[in-house]
């Protein structure tokens, strides 16, 4: 074929500050195909589609589209070049219409009365091509969220786009929604579109794609027919051969159960389940990994579990309390129930940047008798005590009076979870305990999580990290689009079922609905 | 009776009209997701220069452009503080109408020598009132005459022209590109830029409409309702017809009734002044005063209906780093 | 391994100096623009609030009244609430004191009436904090508009009050009768001369040594105490503050109650102090330019009255300067003010951004 590609990466490189987003990335998309990029979460996806949109500009590299070479420097040249994006958060202004939010940017005049006449026409007859069903009377917050996705779509079309992206299209849908999106875009293909769709489900690369190209730390490191790949290929190069951790531990030696979940759902703002049913039990001395890519209920299960989120339905059974939708505890009330937090993001909630080292180190327990006088704060023990803290984690640079923001990410991280271990819990939540945080500090900071078990802490361990996971655990519980999907020993899990598991790839050869 | 019902709805109309200007300003700025406390010093900066400018060139019309430029200035500077350098909209406010307030008495002081006041205007230095054609033959004729040569006719070209501006406003917000993109903005500036619109240019554009309409407001003050500025003259108004904005939840036509209403108060107050009503005795004038700020802070928390701003209000845009 | 990072100095120093300078800068633009000479209108202005007692006085007394209203502003602040109804508050709580005073100026002696009228201050600017601060807590009123129309209301109510119960027959305004002697806050003339010192008349009065009191109050409670300790992760970061159980609403609360109390201490200096009467509109702006003082002292109370006195001694300043060059009016200082708030305040980042990443870059170098 000499038809040039509808799409031509070549060397694109991004950096944000010392974060390297995408690295010398090179991609053919052929014209009239879907093409599927997968990788983890943080892989680089999302920032290489922004770059394609024109929201980000590339440090490096170039853009052909139909062999034309492109500058795309903001969204008004990607959408000129014929591109269409439907975003993971909806790019919609939730009170106006339907057929509002399509002409935004395309009025076709400066009274709306010009437009939207040819406006109408137009859409009828793409919804008719394309199945699409949509109301373009409607208000958008009245509709669910596969009908928005739909409007997406319609306005990414209405704009003549020839190269249609979609940003983990399936992750706000119900299977039978994502059903109805593929047939669409099936659709879109048999009529010339290119579609690009990025994603970290397996089923939905092999029911859907011509190609795959796999992301991974900002890198591209395969592309493959789809025809002639197999999902336990792809979830190899989708987690990588990474650098075996090992911690040295003895088997685990659990006792009591200490905290268990029976049942925990929990719904958004929105309304949207994030949690469902979700049920499991912590034994004093053992730890417990719960795998899965980011953004499927882990960090959900967390607030829930630590009392900032209140649950929507079930029961938490701690100690010997039982928190249920009517007993609610606060984090504070949860903390002095013996229950410690490391959370996921610590700059966000895990510390105050702002805030010098010794006074970050009591937040949560700012209010206990340790650290106070009748009216003032015992700042001279809070120091010493932090100082003491410091040197016993091999905190660098043991200087309480420094801005928490000056420590480096290992650092900073042992900060936290000196704070939380010092307080001597009967159950440890620790989420991401090494993200951003340099191979040293990680195995200082894998080492005493294991010390811990084995002084008889319940520990439960979120993390995207899969051999964190594999390192730490004795059990392992797999999260899937908020509900547990399984469990493994720690003895017989192994990368590849657990890339499967986390894919729900397992499960859905059994589901109805599934796409041959 | 009826003629002091009329007396009170004339007076209602004159002094609802800077707040319909002001209001409509404020409705432009806040559709499109900038919060506009300045909306005072803006109107009291116009009233200067239009009441400078007029006693200069001896022209009302003069003076109306030259305090809409003024108010365009500032509403420049809060969009350069709010938009281009993510300034808190509010202290920026704050800072336009302080910077204001002792500006105009320094360079009234400076240019007039009359204690910070411009000279009084006269003749064509004021806009006079514009009189319906046979006002005077129809003033004796009952009910009609005082409706129609009291009411209606007698006011300033800008009373009238307030009235015209909010249909002209609804439709503007409504009904063309512009005003999509602008009640576009102020919702979800993310969804405009993704569609290839420029966000920053939508605001500054209606940082100016503001700017206008608030400089029409403060010539009115000082070129039509009084004759010359005066320290202070916008006297809170602007605070007002921000409570309007709210209070018609921030749509043209409902906040062209709540200006009416405060307006209303406001004139009602001036006339219950002192004055003995049969079982209640004298009605405090404060009371009727408060009015306005009373039921924009029950609105605000919810005991009378509901009010939703603009979602992205206040918020400065940044494209989030994914 | 330690991140690039900006020297202190930079923030705390360098940042608002240039800010100011800028606005002075401008100022002085101003000045020239009216026909004057700014470095003479300086001298004049430095002359007045410095160069003699009684100026001193004036500029310590003007600044009391924004230490208070600066207080209340920044403690705001510092758990990310803008209170902008210092006006309203300082009012109102001016009404507390004036209603203390006229309640047992004949019955108690000084020393019993201070505390009551420093109670009944706070308690009243306290109260007008509440409404605000409660609708914000429990009907997510915005802060910021209810506290401006309150500012308004409390004019009106003020006017009312004075006009139906306290109005003194007779005189020529709005105001109470005279308080007796014995409810008029000490002089600072009296309070030094029991020490055999000498100085000129002035309004300075004991309430300075009570702002200087609240200001060490403010900063033991921000940054010594566990509520202190609460209201500065709120102000921080939400997130951490609903990781730490704090309970924002309970906070807002507290804090706004605080933020109004002080505020209301304006009172002590104008009505008890001062006017010894009560009267209508004494405020005169201190509750705006609180928002000036709070910006420009980074919110920290060392900062605050380094400010206050600035600003002080630009009102001082302003009136001699009015009086030697008939062409100015003490209203510039107004504006100096607005320039002071527009470029510390709303164009921060203007130069912020750049100066930061300026150090960033050499420290990372």
């Amino acid at each position: 074929m000499t038809t040039p590609y509808a799409i031509e990466l070549r060397g694109i490189s991004k950096r944000f500050g010392a974060v390297q987003a995408n690295k010398d990335i090179s991609l053919q998309v052929p014209a009239a195909t879907i093409h599927g990029i997968i990788g983890e979460n943080g892989a680089g996806k999302s920032t290489l589609m922004s770059i394609i949109y024109g929201f980000y500009e590339a440090d490096k590299g170039e853009i052909d589209i139909d062999g034309q070479l492109t500058h795309i420097r903001n969204s008004q040249d990607a959408i000129n070049a014929g591109i269409g994006m439907v975003h993971q958060h909806f790019m919609l202004v939730e009170n106006f219409s339907v057929l509002e939010n399509i002409i935004l940017g395309a009025e076709g005049g400066s009274l709306l009365k010009e437009g939207v006449q040819a406006a109408r026409k137009e859409l009828q007859r793409l919804e008719e091509e394309y199945k699409l069903d949509v109301d373009i009377d409607a208000i958008v917050e009245d509709l669910p969220v596969g009908l928005q996705q739909r409007v997406e779509i319609l306005k990414a079309l209405y704009r003549g786009a020839k190269i249609l992206i979609l940003d983990e299209p399936t992750g706000v849908l119900t299977p039978q929604e994502a059903d109805h999106l593929f047939r669409i875009l099936k659709a879109l293909k048999e009529q010339g579109v290119t579609v690009i769709i990025i994603t970290h489900k397996l089923r939905e690369i092999l029911a859907l794609t011509d190609n795959v190209s796999v992301m991974r730390q900002g890198e591209m490191v395969a592309h493959r027919e789809t025809a002639l790949t197999n999902k336990e290929e792809l979830a190899e190069l989708m987690v990588g051969k990474k650098v075996r951790l090992t911690v040295d531990k003895s088997t685990a030696q659990p006792t009591d159960t200490i905290l268990s979940a029976k049942n925990v759902s929990w719904f958004d703002e929105q309304g949207i389940e994030r949690l469902k049913n979700v049920s499991f039990d912590l034994k004093a001395g053992e730890i417990v990994g719960i795998a899965g890519v980011s953004g499927n209920g882990q960090s959900e299960l967390l607030n829930v579990l630590s009392g900032i989120t209140p649950l929507s339905s079930g029961e938490i059974h701690f100690n010997n309390e039982i928190i249920t939708t009517t007993n609610t505890k606060n984090p504070q009330q949860m903390r002095e129930l013996k229950m410690a937090h490391v959370p996921e993001d610590r700059h966000k909630m895990g510390l105050v940047t702002g805030f010098e080292a010794y006074e970050a180190a009591v937040l949560g327990y700012h209010d206990s008798p340790a650290y106070n006088g009748k009216v003032l704060l015992k700042r001279k023990a809070m120091q010493s005590e932090c100082l003491e803290r410091m040197q016993k984690w091999d905190v660098r640079p043991p200087n309480p009076y420094l801005k928490t923001a000056n420590f480096s990410g290992g650092n900073q991280q042992k900060i936290v979870i000196a704070r939380e271990v010092e307080q001597n819990p009967d159950a440890l939540l620790i989420g991401q305990p090494t993200r951003g945080v340099d191979i040293g500090a990680i195995e200082n900071i894998h080492e005493e999580i294991v010390k811990l078990r084995d002084a008889g802490k319940a520990i439960l361990l979120v993390s995207v990290e899969l051999d964190e996971i594999m390192a730490l655990s004795d059990r392992i519980l797999v999260m899937f689009d908020g509900a547990i999907v399984g469990e493994v020993s720690a003895k017989d899990a192994d990368e590849k079922t657990l890339g499967l598991m986390m894919a729900n790839a397992l499960n859905e050869d059994t589901q109805t609905g599934a796409q041959a | 009776m009826f003629e002091s019902l009329i007396l009170i709805l004339d007076a209602t109309l004159r002094v609802s009209t800077p707040l319909i200007f002001a209001a409509l300003a404020g409705l432009y700025a806040e559709r499109s997701g900038i919060v506009d406390i300045g909306l005072e010093g803006k109107m009291l900066g116009s009233a200067f220069a239009a009441a400078a400018a007029a006693t200069f060139f001896g022209s009302a019309w003069i003076g109306l452009f030259f305090g809409i430029m003024a108010s365009v200035f500032l509403a420049l500077l809060h969009g350069f503080a709010c938009i281009t350098h993510r300034g808190d909209h509010i202290v920026s406010g704050v800072a336009i109408n302080t910077i204001v307030a002792g500006l105009t008495v320094t360079l009234g002081l400076y240019w007039f020598d009359q204690g910070g006041q411009t000279p009084s205007l006269v003749g064509a230095e004021r806009f006079g009132p514009i009189t319906f054609p046979f006002a005077d033959a129809l003033a004796d004729v009952p009910v009609i005459g005082l409706l129609y040569s009291e009411l209606l006719s007698g006011h300033s070209v800008l009373v009238y022209l307030a009235f015209v501006l909010v249909p002209v406003s609804a439709w503007i917000i409504y009904q063309t590109r512009f005003g999509l993109r602008l009640r576009a903005v102020g919702e979800n500036p993310h969804a405009v830029d993704t569609a290839g619109i420029n966000v920053a240019a939508i605001r500054y554009r209606a940082m100016i409409i503001c700017g206008i309409l608030c400089g029409i407001a403060g010539a009115y003050l000082s070129t039509a309702h009084n004759a010359g500025f005066l320290k202070d003259m916008s006297a809170g108004k602007g605070y007002i017809a921000l409570a309007a904005l709210i209070f018609g939840k921030w749509r043209p036509m409902s906040v062209l009734l709540a200006c009416l209403l405060f307006g209303f108060l406001d004139a009602v107050a001036v006339r219950m002044q002192g004055v003995e009503v049969a079982g209640i005795g004298q009605v405090p004038v404060q009371a009727i005063e408060v009015l306005p700020y009373v039921l924009t802070v029950l609105l605000l928390a919810g005991f009378i209906g509901k009010a939703v701003g603009p979602k992205a209000v206040g918020r400065p845009y940044v494209k989030e780093r994914s | 391994m330690n991140q690039p990072k900006i020297p202190v100095w930079v923030n705390i120093a360098l940042i608002p100096f240039i800010n100011i300078m800028l606005a002075l800068f401008v100022s002085a633009l101003l000045i020239l623009a009216i026909g004057q000479n700014p470095i003479e209108a300086a001298g004049y202005l430095l002359y007045g609030a410095f160069g003699y007692q009684e100026g001193v006085g004036y500029t310590l007394y003007y600044a009391t009244n924004l230490i208070f209203t600066g207080l209340a502003v920044s403690i705001a602040f510092k758990a990310g609430i803008f209170n902008i109804g210092g006006e309203g508050q300082a009012y109102i709580g001016g009404l507390g004191v004036g209603l203390a005073c006229l309640a047992f100026d004949s019955s108690l002696p000084l020393f019993a009436i201070v505390p009551i009228a420093i109670l009944g201050g706070a308690a009243f600017g306290a109260a007008w904090a509440f409404i605000p601060a409660y609708l914000n807590a429990k009907r997510g009123s915005h802060v910021v508009i209810t506290t401006i129309m309150f500012n308004f209301i409390s004019f009106s109510l003020m006017v009312y009050i004075m006009d139906h119960w306290l109005e003194k027959e007779g005189a020529m305004s709005l105001r109470s009768r005279d308080f007796e002697e014995s409810a008029w806050l000490p002089s600072m003339q009296d309070i030094l001369a029991t020490f055999g010192i000498q100085i000129d008349s002035s309004p300075l009065n004991a309430s300075f040594i009570w702002a200087l009191i609240c200001c060490v109050l403010v900063w033991g409670l921000i940054w010594h105490t566990r509520w202190g300790y609460q209201l500065r992760t709120l102000g921080t970061s939400t997130s951490a503050a609903v990781y730490a159980g704090i309970n924002n609403g309970k906070v807002t609360i507290w804090v706004m109650l605080i933020s109004g109390a002080l505020a209301g201490f304006v009172g002590l200096n104008e009505i008890m102090g001062f006017n010894h009467s009560l009267l209508l509109n004494f405020t005169a702006g201190y509750g705006f330019a609180g928002i000036a003082v709070s910006l420009m002292g980074r919110n920290h109370p060392v900062g605050i009255v380094l400010a206050a006195l600035l600003f002080g001694a630009l009102y001082q300043g302003g009136s001699e300067l009015a009086f030697e060059l008939p062409s100015i009016t003490p209203d510039i200082v107004v504006a100096i003010q607005g320039l002071v708030i527009l470029f510390s305040g709303a164009l921060e980042h203007m130069f912020k951004d750049r100066i930061e990443s300026f150090f960033l870059r050499r420290s990372a170098a």
